[in-house]
């Protein structure tokens, strides 16, 4: 019997082209964030809002990933912003290959801030890089604020949390301030942004975050 | 459900490394898989045996060596392994940790059996 050694990581592939990606990116001085979250949380949703909030402030360009339909970016387009729709097919995950072809196809000349909206699942985007400079989490209330103990993974690599739909909590059991505790346990460096995409409560201050770190590129 | 796609990975690695008219020999692919690494061992093994069925690597087993998460507490230095998503120090209650193992998502070794040697 013999032995081959390999040690060789699964996704070193993804890694590299993420990398790729990334250099592209640095090149245009695009801020690419990756927003992640579970299906039904409000991301597009967090994603009009700042489209609004970020009038006159920043360019922005959006890469929507999801499994059927162009629906979001057609949310999206609304805004007059260029969006670039993937359609993975099935597949649970955006790809760093994915997002290669997608800013093929899109304009960056100008673009300061590139939204990625992955597909909505807590698993399996945690694990594959697509070159962005943050993952950011978007959990909301009627979630329960023991989801950061359930997906932990996640938590772990993002860099802000965004708890959404706080206008519901007087309705819920979830407890925002455990919801943050079990976040930053896992993950203490998070950022944690509160946010109602209804009444439009925290999006400043979300999006003003944002604004400081493009200006410190 | 993306162990359908590290399952290709897989595959891939051991094609880049295994020739194909030795594909067949191949008895074990090891590969070692973190508690954080968003992966399910059952589904994974599922996802091999799947993708390898018909083909020349239809005998060869998975072997899933699970890696658990492992801290460091930055601030007393202490190490430790946890199974529950805390990663607060256990010592000093520190919640600047890094995390040592876990992640891991990799093709270790693949073993294969001895072929006679053919005459050529």
């Amino acid at each position: 019997m013999s032995i081959v050694t390999v040690e060789r990581k699964v996704l070193a592939k993804n890694d590299e082209i993420a990398a790729q990606n990334r250099t592209l990116l640095a090149r245009h001085g695009a801020f690419a964030v990756n927003l992640v979250s579970s299906p039904g949380s409000g991301k597009t949703s967090i994603l009009e809002r700042t489209l609004e909030f970020m009038k006159g402030k920043a360019t922005v360009a959006v890469i929507e990933g999801d499994v059927q339909t162009d629906l979001d970016a057609q949310r999206v387009a609304k805004f007059g912003v260029p969006v670039v729709q993937i359609v993975t097919n099935g597949a649970c995950h955006l790809e760093a290959k994915l997002v290669q072809d997608a800013l093929e196809r899109l304009n960056l000349n100008g673009v300061r801030l590139l939204f990625i909206e992955n597909v909505g699942n807590l698993v399996c985007p945690s694990a594959y890089d697509l070159g962005e400079a943050m993952k950011v989490v978007v959990v909301s209330t009627t979630e329960g604020d023991d989801k950061p103990l359930k997906y932990p993974a996640m938590f772990r690599v993002a860099s802000a949390l965004i708890i959404n739909k706080i206008d519901l909590l007087p309705y819920l059991t979830c407890d925002v301030e455990t919801l943050k505790r079990n976040a930053l346990s896992i993950n203490p460096a998070l950022k944690v942004f509160l946010t109602s995409c209804t009444s439009g409560e925290g999006i400043a201050g979300w999006g003003e975050w944002l604004l400081q770190h493009l200006s410190k590129g | 459900m993306h162990e359908l796609s590290i399952a290709s990975g897989i595959l891939e690695i051991v094609g880049d490394y295994v020739p194909a008219d030795q594909r067949s020999a191949v008895k074990a692919v090891h590969v070692r898989v973190g508690a954080l690494s968003g992966v399910v061992a059952e589904s994974l093994e599922f996802s091999f045996a799947a993708i390898t069925a018909g083909t020349p690597l239809q005998h060869a087993a998975l072997v899933i060596h699970r890696v658990p998460v492992r801290i460091r507490c930055n601030g007393c230095q202490h190490e430790f392994e946890t199974d529950v998503p805390l990663f607060l120090c256990p010592k000093c209650e520190s919640g600047e940790t890094v995390m040592l193992t876990g992640n891991e998502l990799q093709v270790v070794e693949i073993e294969l059996e001895d072929q006679p040697a053919e005459a050529s």
